[in-house]
């Protein structure tokens, strides 16, 4: 029983960062802003938190240095991809090349030194109940974290009215403009949330999953971030599903092979990325629902006229 | 006045490149595939190069280019190199094989070096460590030193060098503890510590409490760390990662190698189409210390590295049948290297379908 736990917490863990970074692009792109730098963003989060956990001995600054990185970043983003509306494609892209280049240089003192945990939760009796005390009680706090995290956006974008406000740019900036709304400082804040859950993606693969730091540590969850987005056509709670569905099958699969079933390996790697697709063809089978959902002005540069 | 000082810095730009190519000095170059930082493979190839600038820095210039993917990239980089006044070139990963050869065919008079690779031609020679002498000795150390007598093997790609070392350590365990099992997981990746803590965590749920890896992050090690069990360092020294988990590291040395080459290289008795293959008695690959075990397995240890450093051990010496039950090799022979290092099958008692 203790096994079927463990398997659940590794798939949490592995589940976790995913959900995050995603979390934060999708108000990025309800807003109407795709940025393609979750990668470079999170990698940048991963290294500074690491920097400041160990400089300042408190994984909790460390986070919050991250959460800062990603914010400064995405600001860089926003600067380029707004004000100046360049292609968000193009500027996206060379941001997660600036964010893995800058990150290795930043990163290089830091190569190999021993990292700090952020601890889990420990609640007395409450941690020790068989079975499922660890699973509800006693995990890392970034877990619980992207979890509210999902919950709040849920309730921002549908039930709030500058949440309706946001989506309403998202799907028609003009119209938006039209009405007096500020889309460029909508836009702005939205991007800065999504750096900031990027760099909280990356806290936690520095500071929990892996407590050390080595470059290209993200090595593509940025990209897998991204990905879910769409496979959750920019729903909050799909996302969770997205998440949770990628890391049980990385994880699954990584179990089948330990257990000897003599499938290929290379057949059980592809399987976390074959069944995201499946699911995606499955879903876009709903014509309307899809386009409901998708922001129309997606990666549309906007330049308000006077 | 911002005109100026561009100028100026132009021009002092200038002539701290020509001072460089000024002192003539040979010019060894290095491909890496991983950052020089990685805490293995390539961070052992890296401190190679240094021993090179330490002891040949009067006569030699060295340069390196960091994360270099596999594939057509590789040959853009080595291109530049070889057209830069590299005199010699070392490529370092064994997934650069083919672009090694097609720009060695280009620039006959550049010499190469492949790492790990079995294709040569008149200015490409190959280097290789017989890191399956370390497997055999860990493989040794966790025969004795698992409760559960079941190792946890997480895995890159299947190539003949990784198959090699799978094989190296089972041989080693069951010559302790005829009954070992061996778990392998392949994450299909030289470097992801993420995926790579994944898979230890995974192989410790289903019951391994020994580790090993033929993936070069530390992620693996630090699981063991936590999870309270023992594992064993890959390329370099991991002990700071595991303090209470490493047994012992098989580590890469390249310098002393790189050193005689290049100056082989400048004394002009440099040969190509080699295939050097040195071992534990050659210094090219050596044992971190044996940590974190009773004084015994120690002692065990120590004597096997002895024996096989003296040559009257081979770790592939029959009797020894294959996976499938048919005799490899007979009592007493020793498998050629030609089968070593083409590899594409496991010996008997791996639990695991080699993917093909």
């Amino acid at each position: 029983m203790d096994m079927f736990q463990n398997i659940l917490l590794t798939i949490a863990t592995a589940s976790t960062p995913l959900l995050i970074a995603a979390i934060g692009e999708l108000v990025v792109e309800r807003s109407g802003v795709l940025n393609l730098g979750v990668e470079g963003m999170m990698v940048i989060g991963a290294v500074c938190g690491f920097a400041a956990a160990l400089m300042t001995g408190s994984p909790w600054i460390g986070v919050l240095a991250a959460i800062i990185a990603g914010m400064l970043l995405s600001l860089l983003f926003g600067f380029l991809a707004i004000s100046l509306a360049t292609n968000q494609v193009a500027t996206g892209l060379s941001l997660t090349l600036l964010g893995i280049g800058l990150s290795g240089m930043i990163g290089e003192n830091f190569v190999g030194q021993a990292g700090i945990r952020l601890p889990n939760l420990d609640i007395p009796v409450l941690t020790d109940i068989p079975m499922l005390g660890r699973l509800i009680f006693g995990q890392d706090p970034l877990f619980y974290i992207s979890l509210a995290l999902t919950a709040g956006v849920m309730w921002f974008l549908f039930k709030t009215r500058t949440g309706l406000t946001l989506r309403a740019i998202g799907d028609s900036h003009k119209s938006a403009h039209a009405l007096g709304i500020n889309v460029l400082k909508y836009r702005y804040l939205a991007v800065m949330f999504g750096g900031g859950c990027a760099g909280l993606a990356g806290a936690h693969l520095s500071l929990v999953y892996t407590p050390q730091w080595v470059e290209n540590m993200t090595a593509g969850r940025g990209w897998i971030a991204l990905a879910l987005v769409v496979f959750a056509s920019w729903r909050p709670w799909r996302v969770i599903g997205g998440a949770y569905l990628f890391g049980a099958v990385t994880i699954g699969q990584l179990h089948a092979q330990a257990l000897g079933f003599g499938i290929p390996s290379q057949f059980l790697s592809s399987l976390p990325y074959v069944a995201t697709i499946v699911v995606l063809v499955l879903i876009s089978r709903n014509r309307r629902l899809t386009v409901m959902n998708t922001p129309a002005s997606l990666a549309q540069p906007f330049v308000p006229d006077r | 006045m911002k005109k100026i000082l561009f100028a100026l810095a132009a021009s002092a730009a200038l002539t701290v490149a020509s001072g460089a190519l000024a002192a003539d000095k040979y010019k060894a170059c290095f491909i890496y595939v991983g950052s020089k930082t990685d805490g293995g493979w390539t961070q052992a190839h890296d401190i190679g190069r240094q021993m090179v600038d330490k002891e040949l820095g009067d006569q030699v210039e060295t340069a390196y280019v960091e994360n270099v993917p596999e594939g057509p990239d590789a040959e853009r980089a080595l291109e530049r190199f070889a057209r830069s006044g590299c005199g010699i070139i070392f490529t370092t990963s064994f997934g650069f094989m083919d672009q090694t050869l097609a720009v060695a065919e280009k620039f006959p008079d550049v010499k190469f070096e492949h790492a790990t690779g079995y294709k040569t031609a008149p200015n490409v020679t190959t280097y290789n460590s017989r890191f399956y002498e370390g497997r055999y000795i860990i493989g040794q150390i966790a025969g004795k030193m698992s409760k559960t007598g079941t190792a946890g093997y997480i895995a890159s790609f299947p190539i003949p060098e990784v198959v090699m070392g799978i094989n190296a350590f089972l041989l080693g365990a069951r010559s302790v503890n005829p009954d070992f099992k061996l778990k392998v997981v392949w994450v299909n990746s030289w470097f992801d510590a993420g995926k790579e803590a994944d898979a230890a965590k995974a192989l410790i749920d289903q019951g391994v409490d020994i580790l090993t890896q033929h993936t070069d992050s530390t992620g693996p090690m630090q699981v063991a760390e936590e999870r309270g069990i023992k594992a064993f360092g890959q390329a370099f020294d991991q002990i700071s990662a595991g303090p209470n988990a490493q047994l012992t590291a098989i580590e890469d040395t390249w310098g002393p190698y790189y050193v005689k080459e290049i100056k082989a290289a400048i004394d002009g008795t440099w040969k190509g189409g080699q295939s050097t293959w040195d071992g534990l008695k050659d210094g090219i690959l050596t044992m971190a210390p044996y940590t974190n075990m009773p004084d015994d397995v120690k002692a065990m240890a120590e004597a096997t590295e002895a024996k096989i450093k003296s040559g009257e051990l081979h770790p592939f010496t029959g009797p020894v049948n294959k996976q499938d039950g048919t005799v490899w090799l007979k009592e007493g022979e020793v498998s050629d290297d030609g089968t070593l290092l083409g590899m594409n099958f496991y010996v008997e008692g791996v639990d695991d379908k080699l993917p093909q």
